[in-house]
């Protein structure tokens, strides 16, 4: 496959950063879009040029660390798959392929398409846990939960943290992450006594962080590499709604 | 956070507010739409239903004050979320596209500004009679010689005019496209839908919505094809 890519360089956080055009030949549809990255970083260097900074980590798709906004879609065009997860045959021969770093004032740009999104971790320190006792180990089995609330914590928990939902939300809101941490507590025993506490503290510490607000788009739904529904945002808004009232 | 007051100063204690006063401003415009529809009854029906609502007096003042806070509350407050909503996003995508996002969905604020244009148009009409001064000052006089508004004639003879009813009908479109998106975002808002009822929600916000362009279009639709007109002898 013979590929036109068009790629956000920014030497770092304070750069105006702009779209920079290279060509890549005889790429395999079988290489993933990062192996394909790394050609193109293999290729630059040898003509003597910087390589494009991005981020990646397991590219086995469970770590959020890979990112990028691919034809203006975070993740790119494959449903509930993480970049590091899509192959090049998603595109043509001949395509041309915009790659930017997910943008949000929340997640500033480190260089190129690297972006920092520790302020994902604040949101999490501001009530993503449980407290526990100390002492000896519980039993494992102490604690029965139903299969189907156990399904809805899973579903929840199965969010990696990528951010691609606040890539994706027009207003760059967080709701769907964080509605995802306090939802997967929230389906739980163990999140009860610091259920009404933790909506609260998390709201406040992702509206500190400078994300937008949720309109209802459900765009963060549908790059969502996880598939983390739009009905824990609903569900977090029904304890928000709780807590505000003063009630459980 | 607990209580009402803290939850304000949260993005979706904000959101909760323009949610409730987008319900307010939902069930004024069905209650208005229901008493206009009785243009359809006649001269007599309609010109009475205005009498009687001009006679509460204070009463009347109270609600329109009230409807005057609510739909302040609703646009200042989304204009300003709509504002942290640009913040939010400094550098816009030089490839911009969306998935699922409904269009509806997307042009909120756009539609909302345009039905407020549509609201300050429809009170210099109807109520302060800016536009068409000479059918605002008609009046009817009873059988016991007294005088009131004629209402009826000045809504029949006002949607004759072509441009008048299409203007009106064309925003009547608008609100429905507000509202198709408005309703189904204030029960996920509100958390007051599951995954199960979700569909459910989605289709009534359509419903309402038709309702609403069924209902307020086919009035100046009505008197501009003369379907209801000015009794004759008058």
């Amino acid at each position: 496959m013979n590929l036109t890519l068009n790629v956000w360089r920014q030497k770092g956080p304070q750069d105006a950063g702009r779209m920079e055009t290279h060509y890549l030949k005889d790429i395999s549809p079988d290489t993933s879009f990062l192996e394909m990255l790394d050609l193109l970083n293999e290729q630059l260097m040898g003509e003597g040029k910087e390589a494009i900074a991005f981020d990646h980590d397991c590219r086995e798709g469970i770590c959020g660390m890979c990112s990028l906004v691919i034809n203006g879609v975070a993740h790119g065009p494959q449903r509930a798959t993480t970049t590091c997860q899509l192959h090049m045959r998603s595109f043509k021969d001949g395509d041309t392929i915009d790659i930017e770093p997910f943008r949000a004032r929340a997640f500033p740009v480190v260089k190129d398409l690297a972006v920092d999104r520790s302020s994902f971790d604040r949101v999490l320190q501001a009530g993503g846990y449980v407290s526990v006792n100390t002492g000896g180990a519980p039993d494992a089995n102490a604690v029965p939960i139903g299969k189907e609330e156990a399904d809805k914590a899973m579903d929840a928990a199965a969010c990696i943290g990528c951010g691609a939902c606040v890539a994706a939300c027009p207003n760059a809101s967080a709701m769907l992450f964080v509605s995802a941490k306090v939802g997967h507590l929230a389906h739980l025993p163990q999140g009860q006594p610091e259920r009404t506490r933790r909506v609260g503290a998390m709201v406040s510490a992702m509206d500190g962080e400078g994300f937008g607000n949720c309109r209802n788009y459900y765009e963060c739904e549908a790059v969502c590499p996880k598939d983390i529904s739009r009905d824990f945002i609903g569900e977090m808004n029904k304890d928000f709604r709780r807590a505000a009232l003063g009630g459980r | 956070m607990n209580g009402l007051l803290a939850s304000l100063g949260t993005s979706i204690g904000r959101k909760m507010v323009v949610a409730v006063t987008g319900l307010m401003l939902l069930l004024f415009v069905l209650a208005h739409m229901a008493g206009n529809l009785q243009v359809f009854a006649g001269p007599e029906a309609l010109n009475s239903y205005a009498a009687k609502l001009q006679s509460l007096g204070p009463l009347l003042w109270a609600a329109r004050l009230g409807l005057l806070a609510v739909f302040g509350v609703h646009v200042a407050l989304t204009l300003k979320l709509a504002s942290e909503n640009k913040e939010a996003r400094p550098t816009a995508y030089a490839h911009q596209t969306s998935v699922q996002a409904t269009s509806a969905s997307r042009t909120m604020v756009m539609s909302g500004l345009l039905v407020v244009a549509f609201v300050l148009y429809h009170l210099a009409h109807f109520t302060f009679g800016v536009v068409q001064p000479g059918n605002h000052e008609l009046v009817e006089t009873l059988a016991d010689g007294t005088t009131r508004h004629d209402v009826f004639s000045m809504v029949v003879l006002g949607f004759q005019n072509p441009l008048v009813a299409i203007s009106y009908v064309v925003a009547m479109a608008l609100l429905c496209w507000h509202v198709s998106h408005g309703v189904q975002s204030v029960f996920q808002t509100l958390g007051l839908q599951s995954a199960r009822s979700r569909d459910a929600v989605r289709k009534a916000s359509l419903g309402i919505a038709a309702l609403i362009f069924v209902g307020n279009a086919s009035m100046p639709l009505a008197c501009l094809l003369h379907l209801v007109d000015i009794p004759s002898g008058n």
